[in-house]
């Protein structure tokens, strides 16, 4: 059916989809977005390289599922703004479209469906030829270890399942920037455990770029190779989480060990906070407080 | 196509490394990773080809419709509950008036003249729910994952009406049957039958898109629930499916003039029944009314993905 050059080379597909080798997987240049007299981004610079699984942190309200919205062109963004391996996200929409797997914070898979057709579903619209959608299917659930359960309705799943499913679901179309919002959230740590080890064998597999958003510190500390923290829409701090961890340790004189990314998070969030909204206000009693506070946690 | 097995991405081997190597991974993923699955992925390196602009409406509409036939096929209790209804109307208030003789049929039994009618009805009842049913997609992940799929927004509207209009067929095919059990007279002509799905696919596609219109503007299931119990049975009563439009008074005679329910009824009677029917112009409006909805609908649903 289709013109397949050499017996599907990855990179190769990827090239003829429009992603140049060297434009990074995601870059936001100052964006900005508000609800009414709320701006939940304001002014986030961000720039993920291919390959990498990147997280975005911050508590609930920093902004993240708001940049993640504007990312996987939901919401009206100027052009220039966001580029996906190259292509602008306001302009190229749907060629952005076709590049992005995106699992929502929700449980999001249909219940009165089974898995297997909750996959077929996204093959349908990410128009998955008939000749190769049964066998792109199947390779989809195999890979976030479905096979067995495929047949059954997606109601009777557990939340690690449904969790799987919805990663077969975004898999199933070879997507580019996989976009993962919270995916671990509500889930026992085992369930987590299943996730995340799912989400490394695709991405050995595939090579493809991860884009992750979670309030679990721990959890982006052992997955992520470099993350972002956020806070009231901005950006506080980026890098490897052991870079991070390792940069506030020197800066208060701590146990690298012992320092944890929750408090390079606090760190910045607090430095931040003085510095960006209330500049007359910077090193204030309770600046004071939180750094002290951080600093006695860690000795 | 077996020839070169997958490229290993340079980045993967640094990856499985970064994953392995953290402190915390010992506990839970030992034992998956463990034994790694000889995952081939073959395919899931390649993305699928594009499709032109009217197969992919085409397809989009398929897949909508394929998801509601799935989903009827586990769970067929919608099917049998809507029935209900439908067959209350027919057995109580048909045979009833049928007995009665009040209402001007023009010499057929009322039963006959009510049985398109209540297709009709039984196939807005249906379409109406699809505002309720997108706003729930809306609030469950569903709607915006799909809205980040290659999928202009009016091809999706266009979908979801399509598959609103195959759960209509479907209904009325079973009203279709209670009808002729109950010793209604109905054609069998196949070609009027497939013009009968033609007119209730139209019907039910502008009725859902003016639910999801509906959905786009109130936002949240409560208030359109309210609103859709507030409009269906105005646009039932407001039509001719229970009586012809000449006993109606002036203004309601005016409403249902309005009222594409009205003409999706004319042309069931005159395809089912064989009676004089407006054919040409009842296809027309609901035409008109199915590709206005669609374009309301699709103008809306950007305030849903927000």
């Amino acid at each position: 059916m289709t013109t397949a050059p050499a017996a599907g080379d990855a990179r190769t597909e990827a090239a003829t989809a429009g992603e140049p080798a060297d434009e990074p997987a995601l870059r936001c240049t100052d964006l900005s977005y508000s609800f009414g007299a709320t701006k939940a981004v304001d002014g986030l610079d961000l720039e993920v390289a291919q390959g990498e699984v990147f997280g975005l942190l911050g508590p609930n309200g920093a902004g993240k599922t708001t940049a993640i919205r504007a990312i996987t062109t939901l919401l009206p963004v100027p052009a220039g703004k966001i580029t996906v391996f190259g292509l602008d996200c306001a302009r190229k929409r749907m060629q952005v479209r076709r590049l992005l797997g995106y699992v929502p914070q929700q449980l999001s898979a249909d219940s009165g469906l089974t898995g297997r057709e909750n996959v077929e579903l996204f093959a349908r619209v990410f128009d998955v030829p008939r000749s190769e959608r049964r066998a792109r299917v199947d390779e989809a659930l195999t890979a976030v270890d479905l096979t067995d359960a495929a047949g059954r309705l997606a109601g009777t799943y557990s939340g690690g399942m449904v969790r799987r499913l919805e990663l077969a679901q975004a898999l199933v179309s070879a997507p580019r920037l996989l976009i993962l919002d919270e995916p671990t959230i509500g889930l026992d740590p085992l369930a987590r455990a299943g996730v995340w080890d799912c989400i490394a064998q695709v991405r050995a597999g595939t090579g493809m770029t991860v884009l992750v958003t979670t309030h679990y510190m721990d959890e982006a500390d052992e997955h992520c190779r470099r993350v972002a923290l956020m806070h009231r829409g901005r950006i506080r701090a980026v890098g490897a989480p052991s870079e991070l961890r390792a940069e506030l340790a020197a800066q208060l004189g701590a146990d690298p060990e012992r320092v944890s990314l929750e408090d390079v998070f606090r760190h910045h969030a607090g430095a931040g906070l003085a510095g960006a909204d209330r500049p007359d206000e910077g090193g204030d009693f309770r600046d004071v407080r939180r750094t002290r506070s951080t600093a006695a946690r860690l000795r | 196509m077996s020839a070169a097995p997958v490229p290993p991405l340079p980045v993967s081997a640094e990856a499985a490394a970064a994953t392995g190597a953290g402190p915390g991974n010992a506990t839970g993923t030992a034992t998956l990773a463990a034994a790694p699955r000889p995952v081939e992925l073959r395919l899931l390196l390649k993305p699928p080809p594009p499709r032109s602009s009217w197969r992919l409406v085409l397809a989009r509409a398929g897949a909508m419709c394929t998801v509601e036939l799935q989903k009827l096929r586990h769970d067929r209790t919608e099917l049998y509950t809507r029935a209900v209804q439908p067959a209350l109307w027919l057995l109580i208030f048909g045979e009833t008036f049928t007995r009665i003789r009040a209402i001007p049929t023009g010499g057929i039994p009322y039963l006959d003249y009510l049985a398109p009618g209540i297709i009709a009805q039984s196939a807005m009842f249906i379409a109406i729910f699809y505002g309720i049913m997108i706003i729930w997609e809306r609030d469950s992940g569903v709607l915006t994952k799909l809205l980040v799929t290659p999928t202009p927004r009016a091809a999706l509207v266009t979908g979801k009406a399509f598959a609103a209009g195959v759960k209509s067929v479907i209904q009325a095919l079973v009203v279709v049957v209670i009808a002729a059990l109950l010793g209604v007279s109905l054609t069998w002509n196949p070609l009027r039958l497939f013009g009968v799905a033609v007119v209730v696919v139209l019907g039910s596609a502008f009725f859902s898109c003016l639910s999801m219109s509906i959905a786009g503007i109130v936002l949240t299931r409560d208030r359109l629930m309210g609103i859709g119990q507030a409009i269906t049975m105005p646009l039932f009563f407001g039509s001719n499916a229970l009586y012809p439009v000449d006993v109606m008074p002036g203004w309601l005679q005016a409403v249902s003039k309005a009222n594409p329910l009205s003409y999706e009824v004319d042309a069931l009677r005159g395809l089912l029944l064989g009676i004089h029917a407006h054919l040409g112009l009842d296809f027309g409006v609901l035409a008109v009314a199915a590709t206005l909805g669609v374009t309301a609908a699709s103008l809306l649903l950007g305030r849903l993905a927000k």
